[in-house]
């Protein structure tokens, strides 16, 4: 067998240069990411990810249980942003069944107000950690502070702080509980002006603007190349948003803007331009939130027979096929490729595309050439989840 | 572009041999490429501007089950521009000898995603892709016995002493 790139690479080693492993248990890894540098001095000649340290054989397990009991696994693998996860799952298989058609106004509504919720949620992790990633010690304290009451929504709602399994095959696990929009549209006041002031502490702070701009720098071709999704792609300039790309759900119906990277303190794609877009992306799912209020409380408010569960199918088989379902989650595109032989209630192959790992992937190619210290605030930029990316 | 006119395309720039069977039907319709065609065709999907499939959404290895004995790679590929989307597979019998892995040509060259893609379906599922620059396990350890997602996998009993359950 012909050597690889990798056994190559450590091979032809100069005698000044260094091998120095960053991770996996290093805190700016945001998990069990290992990557194996090469420097000369403080400059990272070449970069070699590696994965697989919290592979949990999801595909495999997803081939040994039927689609409802696969949607706590998949809450697993992106468990910032759970409810997105299982979104996308959940229409993939309504696709399948052909029953997408039929899901209630109702149910389409709170589905896209937990999943905004959130998105939310994931981005103020991202934001926070970035901070300190940066050595931005308070608005970590902020961000968590904010999340804090998004976790307490969710939690009413579906019983589960993180992992929910909330959205299920045909309609939801429960209904809002009484009394959840008014508390929502409270969080919405009171969290507007938060993100002003975080903006204000962090992202036109002069200190961390040096620290990012003109940093791990992404040119859309690239990113187009490599297969980024979501803000990694937004923040090179390209206004790609599944939810209006596939206006998939209730999105067709509600009003957002896609925030995308201009460049504006440096070059565009640069990591500044990437947080920008997360930032601005928080406000944007709160006006979709404000939406999704506003119609909940009005045409579509809650009844005494409304039954959340009413459309859930007695067995889930659909028929024999193949389907790829995407959808945007606050990291990209997610993807699951199901393919059925109709007989049973269980799929023969599932494949998950998960946009962590197409995004973490480009990282050797943007980061030849940086200070180690660089190399920090590029891996936080990229904004990975390990238990997606391992799947 | 729909998929009448992508089909066209290809027969009209490769000849009608390269698509060896279709499947019309379905939510996203899909064409059956000849294995040893397939980095060509991508080229020109990518490169052709009335298709522009600039982006590789997801690329999945399938082991199509023990009687058929069937390998196979399906390539999901989005056009940014145009908007559209195109389904792509290739398929390949192999008799599940363990001295020779089943072989594609790799898309690498074409989109850079496929790099990681690739090396996944090799791990999980024992696919080979002839020049690919860096073909090694990605989520398991290097030392992994067999290919997981393998429909007639057998876990090992010992891995590095400790026993597997």
């Amino acid at each position: 067998m012909e050597s690889t790139r990798y056994q190559k690479l450590i091979s032809n080693i100069e005698p000044t240069e260094m091998i120095l492993n960053m991770g996996p248990q290093h805190p700016s890894t945001h998990g069990v990411l290992r990557l194996e540098l090469i420097t000369d001095g403080e400059i990272v000649k070449e970069v070699i990810p590696h994965v697989g340290y919290l592979h949990r054989c999801f595909e495999k397990h997803a081939e040994n249980l039927t689609y409802q009991q696969t949607i706590p696994f998949v809450d697993r693998l992106d468990y910032l942003a759970s409810m997105n996860s299982s979104h996308a799952w959940v229409m993939g298989v309504e696709k399948m069944l052909g029953i997408d058609g039929d899901i209630p106004k109702r149910i389409e509504y709170i589905r896209v107000l937990v999943c905004e919720l959130n998105r939310i949620g994931s981005h103020l992790i991202a934001l926070g950690t970035y901070g300190i990633d940066i050595g931005a010690f308070t608005p970590f304290l902020w961000c968590f502070r904010d999340r804090e009451h998004i976790m307490n929504m969710l939690e009413w709602a579906s019983g589960s702080r993180m992992l929910y399994n909330y959205i299920w095959v045909g309609g939801l696990f429960y209904d809002l509980p009484v009394g959840f929009e008014e508390r929502c549209k409270e969080f919405i006041a009171y969290f507007k002006p938060k993100m002003n002031e975080l903006n204000e502490l962090l992202t036109g702070n002069q200190i961390f603007i040096s620290r990012t701009a003109n940093v791990g720098i992404l040119p859309l071709q690239t990113a187009v190349n490599y297969g980024c999704s979501g803000p990694m792609l937004r923040g090179s300039g390209l206004k790609w948003d599944l939810r209006r790309v596939d206006e998939y759900s209730a999105y067709p119906e509600l009003e957002f803007e896609i925030p995308v990277g201009k460049g504006e303190m440096g070059t565009t794609g640069d990591c500044w331009d990437r947080f920008k877009v997360r930032t601005d992306e928080i406000k944007e799912s709160v006006h979709i939130i404000s939406q999704c209020l506003e119609r909940l409380q009005t045409d579509l408010k809650r009844t005494p027979d409304f039954d959340p569960r009413a459309k859930l199918p007695k067995k889930i088989i659909p028929k024999a096929q193949d389907y790829y379902v995407r959808a945007e989650n606050p990291r990209g595109e997610l993807g699951f490729y199901f393919i059925t032989d109709g007989k049973t209630e269980i799929p023969k192959r599932v494949k998950a595309r998960a946009p962590s790992f197409c995004n973490l992937s480009v990282i050797s190619e943007i980061s030849r050439g940086v200070l180690i210290a660089d190399m920090v605030a590029i891996i936080g930029s990229v904004d990975i989840v390990l238990g997606e990316l391992d799947r | 572009m729909t998929f009448e006119e992508v089909k066209e395309l290809l027969i009209a720039k490769f000849g009608q041999e390269v698509i060896v069977q279709e499947e019309p039907n379905g939510h996203q319709p899909a064409l059956i490429i000849a294995s040893k065609s397939i980095a060509a065709i991508c080229l020109e999907l990518r490169d052709n501007e009335k298709t522009w499939f600039d982006y590789l959404s997801c690329l999945s290895g399938i082991d199509y089950g023990v009687d058929e004995n069937i390998f196979g790679i399906v390539y999901h590929l989005a056009s940014l521009p145009y908007k559209t989307t195109l389904t792509l597979k290739v398929k390949q019998y192999h008799d599940r000898s363990r001295d020779e892995l089943p072989s594609f040509q790799t898309v690498t060259d074409v989109w850079k995603a496929a790099e990681w893609h690739e090396r996944e379906a090799y791990d999980l599922l024992g696919i080979r892709f002839e020049k690919h620059p860096d073909l090694r396990r990605i989520l398991l350890p290097d030392d992994w016995e067999g290919y997981p997602l393998r429909k007639d996998y057998k876990v090992q009993e010992y891995y590095n002493g400790i026993k597997v359950d």
